[in-house]
């Protein structure tokens, strides 16, 4: 298959449905479910050993978090140093300050080349900016080459995870995928046969397509060099053999010295895959005459991280390196998947990036799409403290919404008012207490529990129980018995 | 010792068991207990729910309250660390210099339940007696908020006659959340199950825990499905003795 122009992207989100209704057709997906349960405890498990292997774990994170945290503030003279190093050595570097400018970018090159085609390595700042069925409708046929890519292309569907992708499809899915669209009737299901149809459909490609588009894990200011890491190899033929490379980085990816990577991919390789390092790892600075790509592009997209790093609290977003960590160890995206976020970005790191890249006109029930359990603060090698901008962001929705008429008889909201009258003296508190048993006492069954709420009480006692209220409240014990002691 | 209870807002209104429980055990401890008539809640779920204004006013309201108290105990780990976690952010905030200087002369006397016992008192025995099979779970702000780390085992442990069976994937959320669980509630019960499953796989007979918030979300499930399992608070089975056992078993 080859992306149309009427494939509409799910994960807009301009488009996409409110997290909680988004979650529905999930949640009573059996085999979704089990298919990402099963996927993040093999990677949980993996991921374990190697961190607990490491006596310095703590130390490294400790290092990536101040050498992200120093990028981020000074972050226009590194990418400045970058663009001047790449340039020098071959290179040529291109800023592109929202989607719709790198998308031109992008197009141009293609069309300078004469290319109707193109290969690209896995990169989720593509998918970002919706690259696929941009070029599709602009007569340019792009291929992934990253396996899980290759399914998801085939297969018609959107990526569920930043570092694997197609984590919601299990092996019988692929089989169905790759037999339908290669024609191959008697594919089995046995991972060998599955990788090698997938070689067999990539070999013509790296061979015939001589235009390749990459992201990448990191840009390196010192010597203007751009790295990748993978898994399969794939992205290495992309890196090799064609002989145009156009490479698509946030601004936000920037590290400043090569020594750097020392840290950061010690701790990309054990959070993202659980392997002590990654089988691929690619650096390359600008064009090397008579070896791999003789043109090299980079496009330095900004899509609204610039405006994230000038806010305090929410400027740790960016130092993510995309390693998924969070989402792995996130007890919610464990039962619901990624394309509930409606977002390439799902997980933890996707509920506050995501209504940031749309600078908080969209997606504002992911800040909401959190237990708070912080489970993603522990498990981030970069030590980003994901709830405390989950805070953040549902202060600034909530400071948006409030002002909305509509909002005034929500029963949240009203709720929340209420209990703050009542919280700010005791003893409108304690009456509060005395009629709310009063109003539960309707509900309250002879057994003292509760097993039906009406309005936002319902969303509880759809699937709990609630004790009724007892009637005497602590601070009324108390009091009794400090009176019987006198 | 005095020691000031802040029996928080939810204990006050619907676990005033929990309450008399702390109040039973710490006099048996020989601690001498006060309750400030005035108190009522830390701030949290506004907090959580993104009403800032409106938990800056409670955090106020907290610290002046119990700015002159020798000791803040609080059964409640997600309180204590809303207290230590947020009442700085919402400080800088809101608040000024005279408030930040009230918050830091008190931060290090508040302490929640276990710690109190363990770190302050230096007691793991308490001399509680519950023949019973129980099961811990360690909430999402005893293990990451605050890092209690296993101080509520170690005080579980020593309970004579206690059968104390680990609960699998301990660290894991059980989806309360605060108001997560109503605004997303399909998800927070997705999560429940998942931990309802740990739960009913450790035969115990009782699940604890340091929050009462976690436990009436579980025990409101298992209520629900007719489990055979009932939540307690960790000052009830502490404050169990031979003669005064627990009221849950009365």
């Amino acid at each position: 298959m080859t992306p149309t122009a009427s494939h509409q992207p799910i994960l807009d989100p301009k488009f996409a449905l409110p997290f909680p209704k988004a979650v529905l057709p999930v949640l009573r997906n059996p085999q979704l479910r089990k298919n990402v349960a099963h996927a993040i405890d093999v990677i949980q498990t993996k991921r374990g050993k190697l961190v607990a292997e490491k006596a310095d774990w703590q130390e490294l994170r400790t290092s990536a978090d101040a050498i992200r945290t120093h990028v981020l503030e000074n972050l226009g003279a590194y990418l400045e140093q970058f663009e001047e190093r790449c340039t020098a050595a071959g290179g040529t570097v291109h800023w592109a300050a929202d989607a719709e400018e790198a998308r031109r970018i992008v197009l141009d090159i293609l069309r300078e080349e004469k290319a109707s085609e193109v290969i690209k390595i896995k990169t989720m700042t593509s998918a970002e900016i919706q690259l696929n069925p941009y070029l599709a409708t602009n007569g340019v046929k792009a291929y992934e080459t990253d396996l899980a890519e290759i399914i998801l292309q085939l297969g018609e569907q959107e990526p569920s995870h930043i570092v694997v992708p197609a984590l919601h499809v299990n092996r019988s899915q692929v089989r169905e995928i790759f037999s339908r669209t290669m024609g191959l009737k008697d594919l089995s299901d046995e991972p060998k046969a599955l990788t090698n149809a997938a070689r067999n459909y990539l070999r013509r490609k790296f061979l015939e397509i001589p235009t390749a588009i990459s992201g990448a894990n990191f840009l390196v200011a010192e010597t203007g060099s751009v790295a990748v890491v993978e898994s399969e190899g794939n992205g290495r033929m992309c890196l090799t053999l064609p002989k145009t490379m156009i490479t698509i980085a946030g601004i936000e990816k920037v590290l400043p010295r090569y020594r750097d990577l020392e840290v950061v991919l010690q701790l990309l390789g054990r959070s993202a895959t659980g392997e002590r390092m990654n089988p691929y790892n690619s650096i390359w600075t600008g064009v090397t005459p008579g070896d791999g790509p003789q043109k090299f592009h980079v496009i330095l997209l900004d899509n609204g991280r610039s405006s994230i790093l000038g806010r305090k609290t929410e400027r740790q977003t960016l130092k993510c390196i995309r390693c998924a960590a969070c989402m792995n160890s996130c007890p919610v995206y464990r039962q619901t998947g990624g394309h509930a976020y409606g977002s390439v970005y799902p997980g933890p790191i996707g509920a506050i990036l995501t209504p940031q890249l749309m600078q908080m006109h969209y997606a504002q029930t992911l800040p909401f799409a959190s237990s708070l359990c912080g489970a993603c603060y522990e498990a981030c090698p970069v030590k980003i403290n994901i709830p405390e901008v989950l805070l953040e962001l549902r202060s600034q929705v909530v400071n948006q919404e409030r002002k909305d008429l509509k909002r005034f008889f929500d029963p949240m909201y009203l709720g929340l008012r209420v209990a703050n009258l009542l919280f700010a003296r005791a003893w409108i508190f304690h009456t509060a207490q005395f009629f709310g048993r009063f109003g539960l006492g309707m509900f309250t069954r002879s057994d003292g529990w509760i097993h039906s709420l009406p309005s936002v009480g319902g969303k509880w006692t759809q699937t709990r129980d609630l004790r009724g209220m007892p009637k005497q409240p602590f601070h009324a014990w108390w009091a009794a018995r400090k009176k019987e002691a006198k | 010792m005095r020691v000031s209870l802040f029996i928080t807002c939810y204990n006050d209104s619907l676990y005033p068991e929990t309450g008399r429980a702390v109040v039973s055990l710490l006099e048996r401890l020989g601690v001498e207990l006060d309750f400030h008539p005035r108190q009522t809640c830390c701030g949290q779920m506004h907090a959580n729910s993104g009403f800032r204004g409106e938990a800056f006013s409670q955090a106020k309201r907290f610290i002046r309250m119990y700015q002159d108290t020798e000791t803040v105990l609080i059964p409640s780990s997600s309180c204590v660390a809303m207290i230590r976690e947020q009442y700085p952010t919402l400080i800088r905030e809101l608040g000024n210099q005279e408030l930040r200087n009230q918050f830091d002369a008190l931060l290090p006397r508040v302490y929640e339940l276990s710690e109190f016992l363990i770190d302050k008192l230096g007691v793991e025995d308490v001399g509680a007696y519950f023949p019973h099979r129980v099961t811990y779970h360690a909430s999402c702000h005893s293990l990451r908020g605050i890092h209690l780390g296993d101080r509520p085992q170690r005080l579980l442990r020593k309970v004579r006659g206690i059968d104390l069976v680990e609960l699998p994937n301990i660290d894991r959320c059980c989806g309360f959340g605060g108001t997560f669980s109503v605004k997303n509630g399909e998800v927070s019960s997705a999560m429940l199950t998942a931990k309802l499953q740990d739960l009913l796989s450790t035969k115990a007979e009782f699940c604890t825990a340091v929050d009462n918030s976690c436990l009436m979300h579980q025990g409101g499930a298992l209520h629900r499905q007719y489990a055979g399992m009932k939540t307690i608070h960790i000052a009830e089975i502490l404050a169990s003795t031979e003669a005064a056992p627990a009221e849950a078993l009365q």
